[in-house]
């Protein structure tokens, strides 16, 4: 199915299933345990020996010998995998550094060996004495050193590094009131609950994985690359993914070495990253330093805007792309962004959750609080103000849906907006100094290619078969409602298969593509589905109506399932984009609201509640939608609050590389979370109307919170995470 | 994790007795050793399980004060109705620590012995001179926020994480031992954990052997007892600073103070100023201080933590 003019009514509209609030169908298999993740498959792999990963232990610099004499002779060790013996890599498309070191060392923890053995603590012992004899070279980690050498990408994900429309540099100089602020964001990590982790079989020469991958597709084409064998030989299978947030996108060490293990032992082996191999062997989030500049009118109009960014990775790496946003958030006649990459020689960067909005945001949305202030403006009145409902860079091209202004309203109201004292440090609670702030927010709504399987049996059961993932997000939900909606059956006649490489490719889980798309392609499969259907019973499909099970046409009611009485009936299609989003610039919007209090003496700041209200199109399951939002906004307080991975700058790393050091919120930080959705749909992004919404909830949270904490203390820090040892200097004195 | 041999100690006599063969240690709730050992920064050849020696009773002592088992759990000793009312200092001190979880298993001995937290000293591929003597500190030089200000060397900056010490440091307990030739001894808290000085791998004064069987409490002092923890998050993290104080109405007191040394630090000179407050106190609780640039802030956070506390003491801090 094409999908390149704007939807109009269809089946997923009657809204029986689809838009109501439902629990997750899988939801019993994971809180009774029986969900199974990658390295649990003793189903399909009962004699699987254990890999253990031995990490570099420089941050750079080339091996020169590996012993693996005494590691060998360790009990119960079946083989060692290295560079040395692995056979000739490949690397993968969507990886920057190789997964398997040697002889060059890219980062920390990259690794350089595996040791296989009959139980996990056999070979984790015995990977403690493989001796790994390195030279040092030298190397760049410090972000703001490299800063001044760091160059024009070839693009920032998909679009020009740089834009630049009027004239920014006069109308700035120009402009009666200005902010020019340089805002930094750490290195952040992914910190999802399941490990990285994989169960690697071969049969002959044909290879199958069960690990924990967001793009199945994806990490097939990676894998058949590094290994050089074909790609019909690897079949990768991901049905249960413990987290993702963008850290499983890609082939990992765990799935690489997990295959060669697999071979060297010549039985299945099951790798598994410890915690503290996580932040220096994987992907991460990339430090930025952002500089913006707006320049206003008195009266609050912005006549420049610019935004800059700078991050870092390894040569060739991935870019940060917070300056993006700034292209379409507000009006402005000239403005330019400018996004630059340094190499640094720290572990691989790239996507999280929102990459390019999350961080982009926390810098744009609080110099939208510093202007409001200095213009002495309500800072949403000033974001109202300054709202575009066309692209601004290109103005023939207008937001399908921009309702920006109505989710700051709607939040304004609910919240209690104007009980807010705009001047600083002067509510008090107790010990508690009290600040509210808010920030608006945007992210894409990228769409994607998605292709879907329907099955249809004699009792009327349809079985879904696509590769998409479902990351902890609700896609076999949602999946399960378009098909009842679309089918005409109730929920329970539903069966979803999903993450395996043999069903059809979807959009996979990333970008806050995956609900939209995957959805659509489900859609379309079972479109096809229902005109055989109809086909087969002898009914016109153009007016067959399906519910209840039935299909109705020409006066005639017949079960859906005697379609398939005497042989199953399957469908394949797959939902494909148009140019609509060319014609359209198709973004989804948020408000957050954010009460803080931070503690007069100790500058301890905490959360005492939040606010979010979105603009996301369609939503197709309020309850899984709000627990992505809820979520998000927990990461949200995470990336404000606490979570950073702090480097080394003499040798290299992230030095905080476990759940100890590298805090995430915990429940005693969160406090009560609303969540409102406006009541919408948008027929330009797919047949379901609906857009992403699982990576807007974290977009604009950071900002919102340092503009609470601002209006708290009347400190303003930009140099994120805000610690307490950030405020302290500028806290009242305490007797 | 290397491999190692077990036995399950019949008496504490015998427990120590044991402990005479090289390699051995204890176990007791495991919550910090068992990591340590995976990680291979310990490396023990020979575990002695001491948790079925019956230690795990709270008694009153004949001078009305209290004797903790060393088996006592964390979640039991906070949850005592005499810890409570009498020494809430520690209850509430423990109940600041750790997770519910990890005060079920952990006991009030192997609290008192857990190693730092230190990312450094985790991190096997670097030099750590507690983990390794000689090796050299990554942590001078490197990321030392949470490190610690006070009683550093030039060998070690490394803090010991404990809440409960520091409420036990207040409180002037006596750790109580029996060694392997079956002697005992009582060592004053004060006593017990050491600075780091070139030794960075010693972190108590017990001999090798050395076995706690319990630690005891004089009799209930009374006052106000306030233990404030200071941190990034509200739960479930290691204090960047720690203030536990006992004040009478009269302004006289006690304080010690987590987060800011290899031991919990308490100088009972500077608690004379007490009545003068925060600012009083603390040119003389951190006299000789030598922070890092990451974790000077911990110097003013002290004292407005301390200021705050003694506010509220008073009344007058909701």
């Amino acid at each position: 199915m094409k999908f390149d003019t704007p939807a109009t009514t269809n089946p997923i509209d009657q809204l029986k299933v689809v838009g109501k609030p439902t629990e997750r169908i899988d939801g019993k298999l994971k809180t009774t345990g029986t969900a199974p993740y990658a390295y649990e498959r003793h189903d399909v792999a009962p004699n699987a020996a254990y890999g253990y990963i031995v990490g570099s232990t420089i941050a750079k610099g080339k091996i020169t010998s590996i012993d693996v004499t005494q590691a060998k002779a360790s009990p119960g060790v079946l083989a060692i995998v290295t560079a040395g013996n692995a056979g000739k890599l490949g690397k993968g498309d969507f990886n920057t550094a190789t997964l398997l070191a040697g002889p060059d060392i890219e980062h920390y923890h990259q690794a350089v060996a595996l040791v296989i053995a009959e139980t996990f603590e056999q070979a984790r012992a015995a990977a403690q004495l493989v001796r790994v004899e390195t030279i040092k070279g030298l190397g760049s980690f410090d972000l703001a050193g490299a800063k001044d050498k760091a160059t024009k990408p070839k693009d920032a994900w998909g679009v020009p590094a740089d834009s630049a429309v009027g004239d920014f540099a006069r109308a700035f100089a120009a402009a009666p009131v200005k902010v020019d602020a340089t805002y930094t964001t750490p290195d952040q990590a992914h910190a999802m609950m399941e490990p990285h982790a994989t169960t690697a079989s071969w049969s002959g020469d044909k290879l199958t994985v069960w690990t924990a991958n967001q793009m199945i597709d994806w990490a097939k084409g990676d894998m058949a690359k590094t290994l050089g064998i074909p790609r019909e030989n690897v079949r990768v299978v991901s049905p249960y993914v413990g987290g993702g947030f963008g850290g499983k996108l890609f082939l990992r060490a765990d799935a690489v070495l997990a295959a060669l293990g697999a071979r060297a032992a010549g039985r299945p082996v099951k790798v598994a990253l410890p915690r503290p191999f996580m932040f220096n062997n994987t992907v991460h989030r990339p430090a930025t330093i952002q500089r913006v500049r707006i320049g206003a009118t008195r009266d609050g109009k912005i006549t420049a805007i610019a935004h800059e960014n700078w991050s870092g990775d390894l040569p060739n790496g991935q870019l940060d792309g917070s300056a993006v946003q700034t292209r379409l958030m507000y009006a402005g006649a000239n403005r330019m962004t400018a996004t630059r990459l340094a190499v640094l020689d720290l572990p691989e960067g790239n996507a999280m959750r929102a990459p390019g909005e999350a961080t982009g945001l926390m810098a744009l949305e609080s110099a939208m609080d510093e202007m409001a202030e200095k213009l002495a403006m309500d800072p949403i009145e000033f974001r109202v103000r300054n709202d575009t409902q066309v692209d601004p860079e290109n103005p023939q091209r207008p937001f399908s849906q921009r309702s920006l202004i109505e989710c700051m309203h709607t939040g304004a109201e609910k919240f209690g907006w104007s009980k807010r004292n705009a001047r600083p440090a002067s509510v008090r609670d107790g010990r508690w100094m009290v600040g509210i702030g808010m920030a608006a927010a945007i992210r894409g709504n990228p769409v994607s290619k998605s292709a879907a399987r329907v099955r249809l049996n004699g009792d009327g059961v349809v079985t879904v078969e696509t590769d998409m993932t479902d990351i902890g997000t609700g896609s076999y939900t949602i999946i399960a409602q378009t098909a009842a909606e679309t089918m005409g059956v109730p929920l329970e006649k539903v069966v979803v298969k999903l993450g395996d490489s043999d069903f059809p490719v979807s959009s996979g889980s990333g970008g806050q593509w995956g609900g939209n798309s995957s959805t659509s392609g489900v859609y379309a499969a079972c479109m096809k589905l229902r005109e055989s259907a109809a086909h087969t019973l002898g009914l016109n499909n153009a007016d067959a109506v399906f519910a209840n099970g039935e299909v109705h046409s020409g006066g005639k009611t017949v079960a859906l399932g005697a379609a398939a009485s005497d042989a199953e009936l399957v469908a394949e299609d797959f939902i494909e984009f148009g140019d609509l989003d060319k014609k359209f610039e198709q973004s989804t919007f948020a408000a957050h609201f954010v009460e803080v209090g931070v503690d007069a003496a100790t500058a301890e700041i905490r959360i005492r509640r939040m606010l979010a209200v979105c603009s996301s199109g369609r939503i197709l399951n309020p309850t899984t939608a709000r627990s992505q939002v809820i979520g998000a906004m927990t990461m949200g307080v995470g990336s404000a609050l606490m979570e950073e991975m702090v480097v080394d700058k003499r040798r290299g790393f992230f030095v905080n590389h476990d759940l100890a050091g590298y805090e995430v919120p915990v429940h005693a930080d969160i406090p009560h979370q609303d969540v409102i959705f406006l009541d919408q749909t948008d027929a330009v992004s797919s047949p379901m109307k609906a857009k992403g919404v699982g990576e807007l909830g974290l977009c604009g949270v950071a900002a919102a919170i340092a503009n609470a904490v601002y209006n708290a203390t009347g400190v303003r820090v930009r140099d994120f995470p805000i610690t307490l040892d950030k405020l302290l200097a500028g806290m009242p004195d305490v007797a | 994790m290397r491999a190692f041999t077990y036995e399950r100690a019949k008496s504490p006599a015998e427990a120590a007795a044991a402990a005479r063969a090289p390699g051995a240690k204890f176990i007791a709730g495991g919550t910090n050793l068992l990591d340590l050992m995976k990680l291979e920064i310990e490396t023990p050849t020979h575990l002695i399980d001491v948790n079925r020696l019956g230690l795990d009773k709270i008694e009153k002592t004949n001078d009305g004060g209290m004797r903790i088992g060393a088996l006592v759990r964390n979640t039991d000793l906070a949850a005592n109705d005499t810890v409570r009312k009498d020494y809430a200092l520690l209850s509430r001190a423990l109940l600041a620590g750790a997770s519910g979880q990890l005060r079920n298993k952990a006991t009030t001995a192997g609290n008192l012995l857990q190693r730092t937290r230190c990312p450094y000293f985790y991190d096997t591929a670097q030099p750590c001179n507690k983990r390794e003597q000689g090796s050299g500190c990554s942590a001078i030089g490197g990321f030392s926020r949470q490190l610690a200000i006070i009683g550093v060397s030039d060998a070690c900056i490394a803090t010991h994480p404990s809440d409960m010490a520091v409420a036990l440091r207040a409180l002037d307990a006596t750790v109580e031992t029996v060694q392997p030739d079956g002697a005992t001894r009582a060592i004053a808290i004060a006593d017990f954990h050491t600075l780091p000085g070139t030794t960075p791998n010693v972190e108590t004064t017990l001999r090798p052997g050395e076995f706690i069987t319990g630690v005891t409490l004089p009799k209930p002092v009374g006052g106000t007892h306030i233990y404030h923890k200071v941190r990034d998050r509200s739960s479930y993290a290691f204090a960047l600073v720690s203030v536990g104080v006992i004040m009478h109405p009269d302004g006289t007191g006690r304080v010690a103070v987590g987060g800011i040394a290899h031991k919990p630090w308490r100088v009972e000179s500077a608690e004379s100023e007490l009545p003068r407050g925060a600012k009083a106190v603390a040119p003389k609780l951190l006299a000789g201080a030598k922070p890092t640039q990451q974790n000077a802030f911990k110097l003013n956070l002290v004292e407005r933590t301390l200021s705050a506390v003694l506010a509220e003491a008073k009344g007058g801090r909701s």
